[in-house]
């Protein structure tokens, strides 16, 4: 693996951390380690911004009080959101919830919009209609349970079980 | 399949419009839901990519007529030739090798597909003349029968997730090429294209961006793909080519009427020129073209058909002369096996 701060050399020292309740791993070489870690400074991480995108991308508050945490990472694909800004694209399906909140106004700026408007593919749909249903279903249940219906709220928790079970 | 083996349906110039609407193209991204995107994924995540869809096509009969091309199992002219095609972008010639990348594809070019590209798949269909409603019929039906099969990556706030936040939500970009000789001689177009960019509508040259209009050629297409519904864009973009070919069409009466001589002089030169030059450009060919097919739309000249010019725009480039002649050539030889092809294309060629 190669040093994710100078991208250039080996990375020998790996790191985790907890940062807000979330696991962060870096993968840093000897030096850029000592450089970084010897202040206990994360901040004084640098990354390049492109052009184009990045202005976009770049935040309307400080970077120091919108970026910290920094190195907003994805569990799935290992993309920081420093990467993302520094090539414009995203690696994984799940950058999209991982970088959710910066991405939001991101897209505002680009589309207008922040919402899908067209088709849904048939298995997300069901997958979405499914949802919808237990969503339904569990506010039934609590106003049930307010009322005291309990027969009617053991119904609906039997058929929450059911369509839970069904996860596709 | 051959690349030389797959023709163009579009080239036909048939459809609605088809004299001033060269081509109507949707082109959809889409990511498998298992696999990260090509900018980060492995090697063995992009050869699953290509495994995934060479297991469809035993699986499913619509996909009996498509054939999987390796990019890294082709030529270098055999890639541009493609990029020449609109079958692959630029990106995907240079770097799809890097990347495993391939192209699915049937023999009459109606429907094709990048596979990892920017984007695990960028489904195309590409029609002749101005019918995108019904290239996002065909498109919608291959991209709902892939979904049986595939699982993508799809989110239902931001709808079809991609690569680069510019795509997402439908993944759909729509564009039409017209041919606007009279809006751009009578320097209209920058007009046209100012008021069509405050649309939220991109113009481009014929091989995209920077490539400006050669020959006269303009693609007209959506920016935005979050939010509005994929009808939406479509019915926005075959509205608005309309009214822009009704310009076009006022515009030539216009010149015929203030500068008629000038005008069939200058398409009669042009239509001399393509039958007698002995080497040729292939950026004056295109000039030329343009003027040519302007005047057999206009009745200036005799009745060329639109097949036939429509086929020059692709094979007068480089790759497609290379391929043809079966051998690499230099410029200079290039410019005059261009001139060659052209002229013995128009000798007898008149109805």
């Amino acid at each position: 693996m190669i040093c994710q701060n100078c991208k250039a050399k080996e990375a020998t020292v790996n790191i985790t951390r907890f940062v807000g309740g979330k696991k962060e791993e870096l993968h840093l070489c000897k030096d850029c380690a000592e450089k970084l870690l010897g202040g206990g400074d994360f901040l004084s991480f640098d990354f390049s911004l492109p052009d184009l995108l990045g202005t976009l991308l770049k935040p309307s508050l400080p970077f120091w009080e919108e970026s910290r945490p920094p190195s907003l990472r994805c569990p799935k694909c290992g993309l920081s959101y420093e990467g993302f800004q520094e090539i414009g694209k995203l690696g994984c399906s799940e950058c999209y919830k991982t970088f959710k909140s910066k991405l939001v106004p991101l897209l505002r700026r680009i589309h207008g919009n922040t919402r899908h408007g067209g088709k849904i593919p048939l298995r997300a749909n069901e997958e979405l209609a499914r949802l919808k249903e237990l969503e339904r279903l569990k506010e039934e249940l609590n106003e049930a349970i307010k009322r005291e219906e309990y027969e009617k709220a053991a119904e609906l928790r039997d058929k929450i079980r059911e369509i839970e079970g069904k996860k596709v | 399949m051959k690349v030389e083996d797959i023709k163009l349906e579009w080239l036909k110039g048939k459809g609605p419009n088809s004299n001033i609407a060269v081509s109507s193209r949707i082109r959809l991204a889409r990511n498998l839901k298992a696999y990260p995107f090509p900018s980060v994924a492995k090697r063995s995540d992009l050869e699953g990519v290509v495994k995934e869809i060479r297991e469809l096509l035993h699986k499913d009969p619509y996909f009996k007529p498509f054939s999987v091309l390796m990019l890294g199992e082709l030529s270098q002219i055999e890639r541009e030739a493609l990029v020449e095609k609109h079958l692959i972008s630029p990106d995907h010639a240079n770097n799809g090798d890097k990347r495993y990348g391939a192209l699915l594809v049937e023999e009459e070019g109606v429907l094709s597909m990048m596979i990892n590209e920017e984007d695990h798949l960028r489904i195309q269909c590409f029609l002749g003349g101005l019918q995108l409603s019904e290239a996002w019929r065909i498109i919608d039906q291959f991209d709902s029968i892939l979904e049986k099969y595939i699982d993508y990556a799809f989110d239902e706030e931001f709808g079809y997730l991609t690569s680069c936040p510019t795509n997402v939500g439908t993944g759909l970009r729509a564009s039409v090429m017209l041919h606007l000789p009279a809006l751009t001689i009578a320097k209209k177009i920058g007009r046209v294209i100012e008021e069509l960019s405050k649309l939220g509508l991109t113009v481009r040259g014929l091989y995209g961006e920077g490539t400006g209009a050669i020959g006269n050629l303009y693609q007209i297409s959506n920016q935005i793909t979050l939010g509005p519904s994929e009808e939406e864009v479509v019915d926005k973009i075959e509205k608005i080519a309309l009214r822009v070919i009704e310009e076009e069409e006022l515009t030539r009466k216009h010149i015929l009427k203030l500068k008629g001589l000038e005008l069939e002089d200058s398409i009669w030169r042009a239509y001399g020129i393509l039958k007698h030059a002995r080497l040729i450009s292939s950026k004056e060919a295109m000039e030329l073209l343009s003027k040519v097919r302007m005047g057999v739309d206009m009745g200036i000249l005799p009745a060329i058909d639109k097949n036939k010019l429509n086929e020059l725009i692709i094979k007068i480039r480089p790759a497609h002369l290379q391929l043809s002649i079966g051998k690499e050539l230099s410029p200079e030889e290039r410019d005059k096996f261009r001139a060659d092809l052209i002229r013995s294309s128009f000798t007898g060629g008149e109805k």
